[in-house]
């Protein structure tokens, strides 16, 4: 990617966060659901009722309730949560890390998995035990991630208690650490006390957002591999006596990657997007379960942040891909 | 003298399909063989097989492909890779397709010594770097950094020619590598290919459907039609005195700038019976006469 078009996606990410902006709070205030309604108790009085409406500048016009808003978000305050009474800055800022270390993981998980089973599939290429592999792709991808959570959780949490099935870590232990990015900070620090302990809560959760994107990242790296395996350029490496796993190494597979990741790296937004069940099933303090809450109590202030970090999200996450994909295509640099 | 490159009774079968139906031709050291036919003639078809590129629904069914006398077909899988890429060499027909897209030329070029001639990373540079001399592209150490999009398609078919060569191979391949290019890109790399081939001491089957690039570059020609050998000899004699009506065919078919080419007609089958038997009854009209 050139510079120009870095520029030009980056200016664009103002305006993208806008529309998104516009939508989700034009669509809180439309549909039904009142906040106010789930906080009062029953038999509340009607001046009650509007004091409260007003109390949080729910009584004005939507314009000027986005206007106040937008200003307040410009300003790095993205207001109070209604259910919670916490900043929704703290608040974001306290789960995210715990989100993107467990995606993180997910990915790297899904990454190995996804590319032993590539290149198996390759290897068995044309023979009977290649229906195996592609089968069992097949399956991985069939059963979504909050199904394989719950799955998991019955064989490693239940059946076989082998695994921790709820939170991030134990309460007991003193975490002592400076970031909320635990897993990371914990083994930068070389304190792999804690970070395993982090790993082995982390592990299900894990393993449950990985498995259906392994078996998309197995399946777009196997048919790539194979359309660069019948290109000219890896038959003629056959005619220069190199072995099949070695062209398959050195010439097929870092053709194949572009594809890969071009198609499966924006695919990570689902897996993001898998966490807010994932994390619901394992009670994971991450931003996807305190999505489900704030949606349950129609927490307008805490929905409008967690949407825009979403965007973000998945905005930097396109962003990367097309800087990873650039760095592995010498056709697309310079230009 | 062993022959560099000996076929004998070749057959290939796609399917039920036989592409090549008991094709024998002979290359002696040095020697610069064309092998012409028309489109479907097999004649890339045998090159493949000798490289063990057949595609996966292919296979030999009954002949011997020899190297320097050793059974190309029997030998153990190790063994063959060995000779290819070193002692048996390719010129690839499509240099835009050719060539990895990810890699860069030093590297190409590079690891193919490295994989034979087990030289070092700075030793096979340097030799690739001389081999691009050889080839006569200039600044051979910049195109060595490059990638091939970065070249032109002339240039690629260069570097190309310079793999070939790089092991000093005994045999070298060349399916139609000139077919891909434009005209005034085709005479340099023809002329490229008698320079190297001299240089390293090679000697080339050199698949073409192009009869003046034949008249050009070899002594002596096989002139395939539908998986059969029709002709061959001296391509002085083949092109002058052609024996075969389908030769005589191909010789009017080429376009020629004081008379307007003839349309090449596709052949029926039952013709193909026919141009085949009458072809033995001239091989035994030929015997008869050398009697």
């Amino acid at each position: 990617m050139r510079w120009g078009e870095l520029i030009r996606r980056l200016v664009l990410v103002p305006p993208t966060l806008f529309g998104v902006a516009v939508i989700v709070f034009v669509l809180l205030r439309v549909v039904p659901g009142d906040p106010i309604a789930m906080m009062i108790p029953p038999g509340a009085s009607e001046a009650d009722i509007g004091r409260l409406r007003a109390l949080y500048g729910l009584d004005q016009p939507i314009l000027q309730q986005f206007a106040t808003w937008l200003g307040q978000v410009a300003s790095g305050d993205f207001g109070r949560s209604i259910s919670v009474r916490q900043r929704v800055l703290e608040l974001l800022l306290a789960r995210l890390p715990a989100t993107i270390e467990l995606a993180l993981l997910a990915t790297m998980i899904a990454v190995v998995l996804g590319v032993v089973a590539a290149l198996a599939g390759i290897l068995l290429r044309g023979r009977r035990a290649e229906w195996i592999v592609d089968g069992g792709i097949g399956m991985l991808l069939a059963i979504p991630d909050f199904l394989w959570a719950l799955i998991l959780l019955l064989l490693f949490g239940v059946l076989i208690p082998l695994l921790p099935i709820s939170g991030r870590i134990d309460p007991e232990i003193d975490l002592n650490l400076r970031s909320n990015f635990y897993l990371i900070e914990s083994v930068l620090a070389g304190r792999f006390d804690i970070a395993f302990a982090l790993l082995h809560h982390m592990i299900l959760p894990a393993v449950a957002l990985a498995l259906p994107f392994a078996a998309l990242v197995a399946r777009l790296l196997k048919a790539s591999l194979a359309e660069a395996e019948d290109q000219d350029y890896a038959q003629i490496a056959r005619a220069r006596g190199y072995s099949r796993p070695n062209i398959l190494l050195h010439e097929v597979f870092p053709n194949a990657l572009i594809p890969t990741v071009a198609l499966g790296g924006v695919q990570v937004t689902l897996l993001l997007g898998g966490t807010v069940l994932v994390e619901r099933i394992f009670s994971y303090e991450g931003i996807g379960n305190m999505a489900i809450d704030a949606v349950i109590n129609r927490d307008f202030p805490l929905i409008q942040g967690l949407v825009l970090t979403f965007a973000v999200l998945f905005i930097a996450l396109n962003l990367v891909v097309d800087l990873v994909v650039t760095m592995l295509d010498p056709r697309l640099r310079y230009g | 003298m062993t022959a560099t490159f000996t076929v004998e009774g070749l057959k290939v079968a796609i399917g039920a399909a036989n592409v090549l139906r008991g094709v024998s031709l002979e290359v002696q050291p040095g020697e610069v063989r064309g092998l012409v036919g028309e489109s479907g003639a097999g004649k890339s078809m045998l090159g493949r097989a000798v490289l063990g590129l057949l595609p996966a629904n292919a296979a030999v069914t009954a002949g011997r492909i020899a190297f320097e006398g050793r059974d190309l077909l029997a030998m153990a899988e190790a063994e063959r890779r060995r000779l290819l890429g070193r002692r048996i060499a390719l010129i690839p027909q499509d240099p835009m397709t050719s060539l990895n897209p990810v890699k860069r030329i030093g590297a190409q070029i590079g690891n193919l010594l490295r994989h034979h001639l087990d030289l070092s990373k700075r030793t096979a540079l340097a030799r690739a770097a001389e081999l691009l001399t050889e080839v006569a592209i200039r600044e051979p150490e910049r195109v060595l950094a490059l990638y091939p999009h970065e070249i032109s398609g002339g240039m690629r078919q260069r570097v190309l020619i310079a793999m070939a060569f790089a092991c000093d191979p005994a045999l070298v391949i060349a399916d139609e590598p000139t077919t891909a290019l434009d005209v005034t890109v085709q005479r340099q790399v023809l002329q490229l290919v008698e320079r190297l081939r001299l240089r390293h001491g090679s000697a080339v089957l050199f698949v073409t459907h192009d009869l003046g690039v034949v008249a050009k570059i070899c002594r002596s020609m096989t002139v395939l039609h539908a998986g059969r050998v029709l002709e061959e000899g001296e391509t002085a004699n083949v092109l002058t005195r052609p024996r075969h009506a389908y030769t005589r065919a191909l010789l009017a078919a080429t376009p020629r700038a004081d008379r307007p080419a003839e349309a090449l007609r596709p052949v029926p089958p039952a013709l193909i019976e026919q141009l085949w038997s009458e072809a033995h009854r001239l091989d035994d009209v030929a015997a008869v006469d050398a009697a």
